[in-house]
């Protein structure tokens, strides 16, 4: 059975969702590449920006 | 813009043979256009998002009470035979009693769901919509 953290499990899913896009929704390698980075850092972003937000919110 | 002509995987034999063998089988349908890596990076994508899902003790939908019981259940199905073997063998979760069961839940689901694009992306490459 598997626990990660709230974190971890992000970066999965970030990680898994990435290589996905990145290979499907581009041409050329260097575009896959580009794209699937693009789009990992949007995700890890977005969660620590609404993370914090809520977190603020929250107090 | 892509050119069908360019692609000789795009001629002859069933046209939604790759887009049927990749919703059953994750990366299969970039296997059978000769796509190696690209089907293997999907295929280890897909099944390892499905893997790490059913660890996390995620929920396998088996019917629709609800509109939610219901978009879940139509993600799950993109799994292919993924779903059918999980469920088949007892695997997943028939209710969420860990926190990371939810987490698990949504893994499944977009499991699915990426494995349905990596399909339709498979049946664009096969009919040379994508080069």
């Amino acid at each position: 059975m598997l626990h990660p953290s709230h974190f971890t499990a992000v970066l999965l899913f970030a990680l898994f969702a990435s290589v996905v896009f990145g290979i499907t929704q581009r041409d050329t390698p260097r575009r896959m590449i580009r794209y699937g980075a693009y789009c990992f850092v949007l995700f890890v972003g977005a969660a620590i920006a609404l993370s914090w937000l809520m977190f603020l919110i929250a107090r | 813009m892509a050119n069908p002509q360019d692609n000789k995987s795009a001629q002859g034999g069933f046209i939604y043979l790759p887009l049927i063998a990749g919703w059953l089988v994750p990366g299969a349908g970039h296997f059978l256009l000769r796509k190696w890596g690209r089907g293997a990076l999907l295929s280890v994508s897909i099944l390892a998002m499905f893997s790490i899902g059913i660890a996390m003790q995620g929920k396998l939908y088996a019917g629709a009470h609800d509109i939610l019981d219901m978009l879940g259940l139509a993600g799950d199905l993109g799994n292919g035979l993924l779903y059918a073997v999980s469920r088949a063998a007892g695997l997943g979760a028939d209710q969420i009693t860990v926190t990371t069961g939810d987490y698990g839940t949504r893994f499944i689901v977009v499991a699915g769901l990426l494995n349905i694009i990596a399909a339709v992306d498979a049946h664009n490459l096969r009919t040379g919509r994508k080069s």
